[in-house]
């Protein structure tokens, strides 16, 4: 009994400490998702030079990262304040955001099971991949400075 | 007659001179002949570029259309500013519910000079204080490559303004306060030519001062502060500089000006987000030229910090 207690509180603690800040944690998340972006893009624009493996990399951590977007988790009710840029229509609208949280997660796992083979098709797939950022966040974030 | 006597008939004497001035001066100013006869033949093929740099369809199309439904000019989007809601109407080419019975002449005071056929004025969230910089040409081009598109019936709702600003006939004297077909800026003589044309797609059909240029209480734009962001006019959220002044774009290259227009992706790849997505789609549809063209505009304009207040700091516990 006292063990399963121990272990009750261990898991509570755990929990506590992973998303004890869920700004700071989904705020994380969009920057390496941005990182993985950036990588894509230095090889689309030609910066860098086509690297599949790089490039399977970049995908598979976009992948990953939407992977640990729990809606509930990371965007929990009174999260909207605080030093955030969530849009209120994240909860006035949670089925459409879960929506494109879902769509991001497919879109990324199917690209990371077929990943682009060139430079143009790495152009294809990131010009895919960022409708998904525009598109939630020309409803879902707010720009404050 | 006592001294209220007179003072009353003064008053209403004045007050009835008063009303004939703002009357005439509120009226209407429609293009002359040698303005209509200026449009020529329009030619849809090149008008589609103007089109896209107008932005026609991120307030006409049905909300959140994507796709080819963009091309349904239905209308229906709301916005909602402090004047009070205004409601993108119908402009496909419906002869009925849509701008299909209008004649390029219409077409031409409606863009330029923010007449109806009807000899109303239009309000400004219709942004004809931009296109009335646009040359005839690109106008008759537009109107005939909106002719292309698809018919779509059914009037959009009204708008929703509450007094004074429900009176239209006011806006004739804001016109002729604020609707002036001169530059904004006056670019320095050594300006690279590109920089030139990307000025008549940012200052004219791009209209992207609307957004990006603070207004003062009376909805005029404040062109002290061309492009320095504002506070944006729907719901909470700022609109960036876009100047190279403090807070603004200085540290973008013309080329992460052109490529963000172009993919949405920022020079840090931060993502476009809020109206800018819409307005970065049509981007994306211009020759390369242009987008570069506005770019090198945007780095040849006036920096000027933000035109906008600093955010006030998050509360403890809010």
């Amino acid at each position: 009994m006292r063990k399963l207690i121990l272990a009750i509180s261990a898991l509570a603690l755990a929990g506590t400490a992973a998303f004890a800040d869920p700004i700071a944690d989904r705020k994380a998340l969009m920057k390496a998702n941005g990182k993985a972006a950036g990588q894509l893009g230095a090889i689309a624009k030609g910066e860098q030079p086509f690297d599949a493996a790089a490039v399977l990399a970049a995908l598979t951590t976009l992948s990953e990262d939407a992977a640990k977007m729990d809606v509930a988790a990371l965007f929990p009710a009174g999260t909207d304040q605080g030093d955030t840029t969530a849009s209120p229509k994240i909860w006035e609208d949670m089925a459409g955001f879960q929506a494109k949280v879902d769509k991001f997660k497919a879109d990324t796992a199917a690209a990371v099971a077929a990943p682009p083979q060139d430079v143009e098709a790495v152009k294809a797939t990131l010009g895919a991949l960022g409708q998904n950022c525009g598109g939630c966040h020309e409803t879902f974030r707010i720009k404050k400075s | 007659m006592g001294l209220i006597g007179k003072l009353a008939v003064a008053a209403v004497l004045l007050g009835g001179a008063g009303a004939a001035v703002a009357w005439f001066l509120s009226a209407p100013v429609l293009l002359d002949a040698e303005a209509v006869a200026a449009l020529g033949e329009g030619d849809a093929t090149k008008g589609e570029r103007i089109f896209w740099a107008g932005g026609c369809t991120s307030c006409h199309a049905r909300p959140k259309s994507e796709g080819p439904a963009r091309l349904e000019l239905a209308g229906g989007l709301e916005l909602k500013t402090p004047f009070g809601t205004f409601v993108a109407p119908n402009i496909s080419p419906h002869p009925q519910d849509g701008i299909g019975g209008w004649s390029l002449e219409d077409f031409a005071n409606a863009m330029l000079r923010g007449v109806s056929p009807a000899g109303e004025h239009y309000y400004p969230a219709f942004p004809y204080s931009s296109y009335t910089r646009m040359q005839p040409a690109d106008i008759a081009d537009l109107y005939a490559f909106m002719k292309t598109l698809p018919a779509v019936e059914g009037k959009a709702a009204g708008h929703q303004l509450g007094f004074p600003f429900n009176i239209r006939r006011g806006l004739g004297l804001w016109k002729r306060l604020y609707l002036s077909d001169e530059p904004v800026v006056v670019l320095a003589d050594g300006a690279p030519e590109n920089a030139r044309a990307g000025q008549y797609l940012v200052e004219g059909p791009g209209h992207c001062g609307e957004c990006h240029t603070p207004r003062q209480f009376t909805g005029g734009l404040k062109k002290d502060q061309w492009l320095a962001g504002a506070v944006a006019a729907e719901g909470d959220g700022i609109v960036p500089n876009i100047t190279s002044g403090e807070g603004g774009i200085g540290d973008w290259s013309g080329g992460d000006i052109a490529s963000f227009l172009e993919t949405g992706f920022t020079p840090d790849f931060d993502s476009v987000g809020g109206s800018m997505v819409a307005v970065q789609k049509n981007m994306a549809m211009l020759p390369a030229a242009d987008r570069e063209a506005i770019a090198a505009y945007l780095k040849a304009v006036p920096p000027h910090p933000n035109g906008y207040p600093a955010r006030q700091p998050a509360q403890p516990g809010g």
